[in-house]
């Protein structure tokens, strides 16, 4: 099986936003594989390890994207590629993402691709969906569960938590949802194998794309923080006072109840 | 400049979804005065088309087809894009639901169109339309425009308030032919596992339970409250990693993002991952034993106490005011 898996690198969960000059700050932050993308990289993984073949990872970025696709190579995956735009693009929109992971992956016959369902930074959601489109092959998003049986492909995806069990063929793009599988942390040896591993770095030139031809369609104008809460009410007094006061809030002074 | 707007009604279990209305206002925003189009997908939904029109549509169509049973995107799409070429719409709005994050971007794709999703907030009118929505799980904002073509939005429910019910506008309904063939998805099953079928996305009260909640058992009470607000049972990651409920519960910047009108976290402590979640509910609610936890911080109202004694407290009171009222 001829597997690739799309990732992003993105900010730690734990990280606090700061924004400067209009934009987020990006120093000091800490970066991580998009965890939705962990849940891809794993399944892939072991759908190779069951049927034989190989996982590329391939993500868009700068430089500092090699250390996420090391990360993903010491997990398992085969081979990893960078298409680094930071020369050419400033900034990139969903339209313009899908559309360069769609050139690159469209004359690798893969029978399986697989992405998160969405990425915890833009969380726009839209890139698996449209590169399956881009290469004309069908796509299931938000999947918890997958079983392949030569094309056939047999799927649970969640929707708005309840399961839908589908069934379809390869080749196909899936998006992981969580409960899909438990990520792998790597293994030392793992780590001291990923070195060696091959890592291409690919440019927009070498994928034939003429960067006048990337338009980007959406344009953020502004970027800023929620407006922070006033902290809240800590009730006092015996429990049973407490809820009393607490149901008579929420039913006359919230008007939630 | 006055725009034709195109809103998707979508139809769950018989019934349009609240966010099918929400997309209506929505789209009268964006419309500035242009007129706004129902569309109805299913086998059988022609008779909910007086729903759309009655909340803001002026006209609409509907497309009838053993195919569009179930949701399946080549469906779905193949009606859209056929409806779309008929009615040439400026802009298209459509839920941020579970179908519509699956459909929006192959229809996008397939119109060369920008799309903006999870839109919460829409500023201006028309042309000079800027949408707003919440980046890295609602840490941020972002206000953006669409540059050129389609003005394509998905929106999140329970943000954007529905216009005024109003039952005596009237409108044409619609019914063209639409060929749906090659569909490459075939679904077998849905095997429901919410409770009473309130969606945690679209719910106005969630009730969330955390590693406090301690056993899948220690959700019961939980759910009995949720049940009795109408509500849905949502969870922090620690109670699905520890197996207390499903994954499709987890609420936060891995998990569902929501926006009730009343949250209510229960042993829950509040960490960054899961305030991402939740903080931008209307009124937060926290019940924890831990008077320094953070979810305090972001609360409203809070009860330091043992949420197996404050939650069953609750229950019995809201009950009585039920009777009262």
């Amino acid at each position: 099986m001829n597997i690739y898996v799309l990732v992003k690198r993105t900010f730690d969960t734990e990280e606090k936003i700061v924004i400067s000059g209009g934009k987020i700050q990006e120093d000091g932050a800490e970066f991580i594989i998009n965890p939705y993308d962990e849940y891809a990289i794993e399944e892939a993984i072991q759908v190779r390890d069951a049927k034989g073949g190989k996982v590329t990872v391939v993500t868009i970025g700068g430089e500092d994207a090699e250390k996420q696709l090391r990360t993903a190579l010491a997990m398992g995956a085969d081979e990893a590629v960078l298409i680094n735009t930071e020369d050419d693009l400033d900034e990139l929109d969903q339209t313009t993402a899908a559309y360069i992971l769609a050139e690159y992956l469209k004359d690798k016959e893969a029978d399986l691709i697989l992405a998160g369902n969405v990425a915890i930074d833009g969380g726009t959601g839209q890139i698996g969906p449209r590169v399956a489109d881009l290469l004309n092959i069908n796509y299931v998003t938000t999947i918890t569960d997958l079983e392949i049986n030569g094309t056939d492909v047999k799927i649970v995806r969640d929707i708005e938590g309840d399961s839908e069990v589908i069934e379809t063929k390869l080749p196909l793009l899936v998006t992981a949802q969580q409960g899909l599988n438990e990520p792998r942390y790597p293994s030392l040896p793992g780590i001291m194998k990923a070195k060696k591993k091959p890592l291409a770095e690919l440019e927009l030139d070498d994928l034939d794309i003429d960067e006048d031809d990337i338009e980007l369609k959406i344009e953020t104008v502004e970027v800023y923080l929620p407006k922070q809460k006033n902290a809240g009410r800590i009730l006092a007094g015996d429990v049973k006072d407490q809820v009393k006061e607490l149901i008579q809030l929420l039913h006359s002074e919230a008007k939630v109840i | 400049m006055s725009k034709k707007v195109l809103v998707l009604g979508e139809v769950r279990e018989g019934v349009i979804r609240n966010v099918s209305y929400e997309s209506i206002a929505a789209a009268k925003q964006i419309a500035d005065g242009g007129e706004i189009v129902g569309l109805l997908l299913g086998d059988s939904v022609s008779s909910l088309a007086p729903n759309l029109i009655a909340y803001g549509a002026d006209r609409v169509v509907t497309v009838e087809h053993p195919h569009l049973k179930s949701y399946t995107s080549d469906g779905y799409s193949q009606a859209i894009l056929a409806v779309y070429e008929k009615e040439k719409p400026e802009a298209i709005v459509i839920g941020h639901t579970s179908l519509g994050k699956d459909l929006s971007p192959k229809i996008s794709s397939r119109l060369k169109s920008g799309l903006v999703s999870d839109v919460t907030e829409i500023e201006g009118s028309g042309d000079s339309a800027l949408f707003i929505r919440p980046i890295y799980s609602g840490k941020a904002f972002e206000k953006v425009k669409v540059k050129e073509g389609i003005v394509f939005i998905t929106i999140r429910p329970n943000n954007i308030a529905p216009l005024e019910k109003d039952a005596s506008r009237s409108g044409s309904v619609e019914s063209p032919a639409v060929e749906i063939t090659n569909l490459r998805t075939i679904i077998k099953e849905v095997i429901r596992k919410t409770t009473e079928g309130v969606d945690l996305s679209e719910a106005k009260v969630v009730v969330a339970g955390g590693r406090g909640v301690k056993s899948e058992e220690g959700f019961e009470p939980l759910k009995e409250l949720a049940n009795l607000l109408g509500g849905a049972v949502g969870a922090s990651r620690g109670a699905c990693d520890a197996d207390y409920c499903d994954y499709s519960l987890q609420i936060g910047q891995t998990g569902k993002v929501v926006t009730p009108d009343l949250y209510i976290a229960a042993g829950i402590s509040g960490a960054i991952q899961h305030l991402a979640g939740m903080s931008n509910s209307k009124v937060i609610v926290a019940i924890n034993k831990d008077p320094e936890a953070n979810i305090f911080k972001v609360a409203d109202y809070g009860i330091v106490g043992d949420l197996f004694e404050v939650i069953p407290l609750m229950i019995e009171e809201i009950k009585a005011l039920k009777v009262g009222s």
